[in-house]
């Protein structure tokens, strides 16, 4: 269990990952060819970043006739959050996020 | 074949037969599952539901078994009560357990989602927290606090 956290954090730390996981998050279930569509990384860069997500299981793929699709899997990022944030605190982190957000938006009216 | 809109996956140090047995006994699922039920005899053509366990009038989610194969895959179709029988409105879950090393991998996949929906909303938050909830549940035998009383709606 503590190794598989590990590769989480570790998986979570690059930017180039974090950017990985956004694409697939705006536009879940991506081959690698879709993937690298405007991307400043090589082919074989973003394979090698795909490995590591999924050996943290943040990216899972399916087979769909010939073509592999990259996931987005956020279960494991909903044990850290679960880990470490309470029952009660959830609402509140939540009433406090939208208050941010909606004073960093209105702050460019 | 149409794509999936979201695959989920969480490795589980059980059996295949604990991992169907917590998806389908609501003796179970009310452990983990914000205290709901999941009922059904899990034939194939039979109904199932999702309700809450101590009000079962409370009822989230309808549908029928698509396929059954205890302990290795499981296929249902899933609604909301009011939009039962609207094709448009129903998606499908595939439950998958399979062997991995010596844990359990179980992949959830939803797909046919209706676009920019309520249910689409509620299940990208829903899934994540209800499998890593099962997961630590099968694994320490303690559901997370956060999933073991109904989900309340956050304060406005």
């Amino acid at each position: 269990m503590p190794r598989h956290v590990d590769k989480v954090f570790k998986a979570l730390a690059d930017p180039s990952r974090r950017e990985l996981l956004d694409r697939l998050h705006a536009n879940n279930g991506q081959t690698l060819g879709e993937l690298c569509e405007g991307l400043h990384m090589t082919r074989q860069a973003v394979t090698k970043h795909l490995v590591l997500l999924e050996a943290a299981t943040l990216v899972v793929t399916v087979w769909r006739g010939r073509e592999k699709l990259h996931y987005l899997n956020p279960v494991p990022i909903s044990e850290i959050y679960e880990r470490w944030i309470g029952k009660f605190e959830r609402h509140r982190l939540r009433a406090l996020h939208q208050l941010k957000k909606g004073l960093e938006e209105n702050s460019y009216d | 074949m149409t794509k999936p809109k979201f695959v989920y996956v969480t490795y589980i140090a059980t059996t295949r037969e604990r991992v169907w047995k917590a998806l389908t006994d609501s003796e179970m699922t009310k452990e983990y599952w914000w205290r709901r039920a999941n009922v059904s005899d899990w034939k194939v053509g039979s109904a199932w539901k999702h309700q809450d366990y101590d009000d079962p009038r409370l009822v989230d989610i309808v549908g029928q078994v698509v396929e059954s194969n205890p302990p290795h895959r499981l296929v249902v179709t899933w609604a909301r009560p009011v939009d039962a029988g609207n094709a448009a409105k129903t998606s499908r879950v595939t439950y998958q357990i399979e062997p991995y090393a010596d844990v359990v991998r179980l992949t959830v996949m939803h797909e046919e989602l209706e676009p920019d929906s309520d249910m689409l909303r509620g299940i990208t938050s829903g899934w994540p927290a209800v499998l890593s909830s099962l997961k630590t549940f099968l694994e320490t035998g303690k559901p997370m606090s956060t999933m073991t009383q109904r989900r309340d709606r956050p304060p406005e």
